[in-house]
């Protein structure tokens, strides 16, 4: 059976998880716990030297990247076709929206909730102001591109239906939430559309993939207390320079 | 009206679209734009891409941003041969692999090298102090050696035997540094080998052509005038350090 290696604290491995099990995939769900470092261990190290998650074990295939990992099962199992569709100009915006996200709303997203959860304990210093604001400002202008470009008046990024650009945004969009920053206040056409993306996932199914976030102001604890924090520390400041 | 492309061959995912493009005969009008003098601030282009960046497409009225997905769309609009975006699943993915990884690392690290080497210090007129430029360094090393590590391993090109957008979005990063004057290729008789099977694949003419602007910058920043570059600069400062 497929494995993904997963750890659902994390953005790219949510959007994995929905998709998979809202389109009936069968896969195995090992956890990778990134707050006790196992994305360093050796074993996990054979998986992919990259280290990263989430990773998909298909046989002896194994295949890193979130985007990739999405394709791959868009093709492998024939999925209805406004998930990713064939066609050209749709499928541009589809892969348009992929590209753009990772510099983009990917990392503004990330970083705020970095910041946030992380920052303090990895530091050992409060958060600046100036860098928590350019965060703020990075994340607004990424949440207007969003609304503006990829979005504008259409219930989904591609137009009438979900596609895998909805899932992978929904998750991102979510992050700074685990950290009590709501990128969705003031913007009910982004409130609106993340509920649309919700029914068309499964409510139950979203509200589970989002569970472990939801629990991430225990996060900075969590980190402290775990024995391979003081070889986590040097790794994650990183994150931060 | 014929198909538009919007290109500053400073830019790297600039140089992949139109090495793409030439080297598979696709007729398109270059449409110049130059970033350091801030064209893409202007309205016209704001009407081709909200985003403001560089390359962007326009086919009839069809607009369209991010260096993979256009060349994705010209890839399947003009059926070009099938080793560019191989059809067949686990090459493809590892294709979409590669492509997703390479935005937050060596598109990222090279940029920054490149700005902190050049046009930070030569052209902005400000001091990157030696921490920065140090761990920029060491980012930038270790996406090179995942790059020959992970990617190439012992392999011709990134995935399989023939050349495909992987090896073509991937060359065209790694010149970033190099034309700040950091030869990477040095120590890495792998990765130079490779460099040199992907210059031939694409054709020296057409490499060298691409790259010839940004392989003079050293020169040419030296009569770059600064104060166009001070409207950047706190943007950039923010970016990079």
């Amino acid at each position: 059976m497929m494995e993904l290696y997963l750890d659902l604290v994390s953005p790219p491995c949510r959007s994995v998880f929905l998709f998979a099990r809202a389109l009936k995939i069968p896969f195995e769900f090992k956890r990778v716990d990134l707050a006790a470092g196992q994305q360093y261990s050796q074993e996990f190290g054979e998986i992919s030297i990259v280290r990263k998650i989430p990773v998909m074990k298909d046989g002896g295939f194994i295949l890193t990247e979130s985007t990739a990992i999405l394709k791959y099962l868009v093709q492998k199992y024939s999925v209805a076709d406004h998930w990713f569709p064939a066609d050209l100009q749709q499928r541009a915006r589809a892969n348009e929206y992929l590209s753009w996200q990772h510099m983009n709303l990917r990392a503004h997203c990330s970083k705020v909730f970095l910041l946030k959860a992380l920052f303090p304990i990895v530091m050992d210093a409060e958060v600046p102001k100036e860098t928590m604001d350019a965060a703020l400002e990075n994340l607004k202008q990424s949440l207007n591109l969003l609304e503006e470009k990829f979005l504008q008046n259409k219930p989904f990024i591609l137009g009438d239906k979900i596609s895998v650009a909805d899932v992978v945004a929904a998750v991102e969009m979510m992050q700074p939430l685990g950290t009590g920053v709501d990128g969705f206040e003031g913007r009910p056409k982004l409130i609106a559309w993340r509920e649309r993306v919700k029914k068309e996932l499964g409510e139950k199914l979203f509200e589970e993939a989002h569970e472990m976030l939801m629990k991430s102001s225990s996060l900075p604890q969590t980190l402290k207390s775990s024995s391979s924090f003081d070889k986590l520390k040097p790794m994650l400041q990183k994150l931060f320079r | 009206m014929s198909l538009e492309l919007y290109l500053d061959l400073f830019s790297q995912p600039c140089r992949s679209v139109y090495i793409f493009a030439k080297k598979n005969k696709v007729s398109f009008e270059f449409k110049k734009l130059s970033l350091l003098d801030g064209e893409h601030y202007g309205e016209e282009f704001g009407k081709i891409s909200l985003i403001r960046k560089v390359p962007a497409l326009r086919d009839g009225d069809f607009c369209l941003a991010e260096s993979v997905a256009i060349m994705l769309y010209l890839a399947e609009k003009f059926k070009t041969p099938d080793f560019w975006y191989p059809a067949d699943l686990q090459q493809r993915a590892r294709v979409n692999e590669y492509l997703s990884w390479q935005h937050t690392a060596i598109r990222m690290h090279g940029s920054k090298i490149f700005w902190l080497r050049l046009l930070i210090p030569k052209v902005m007129g400000v001091e990157v102090p030696q921490e920065k430029m140090d761990s920029a360094l060491e980012d930038l090393q270790s996406s090179l050696k995942l790059i020959e590590e992970k990617f190439l391993q012992d392999g011709p090109f990134i995935v399989g035997d023939h050349i495909t957008l992987a090896d073509l979005v991937a060359i065209v990063e790694i010149m970033q540094p190099v034309a700040s004057g950091l030869d990477v290729f040095e120590g890495r008789p792998k990765l130079s080998a490779w460099r040199d099977r992907v210059q031939e694949a694409i054709g020296k003419e057409l490499f060298d052509e691409a790259h010839q602007d940004i392989l003079a910058v050293q020169e040419s920043v030296k009569t770059i005038d600064s104060g166009k570059m001070q409207i950047f600069k706190p943007k950039i400062l923010k970016l990079f350090m």
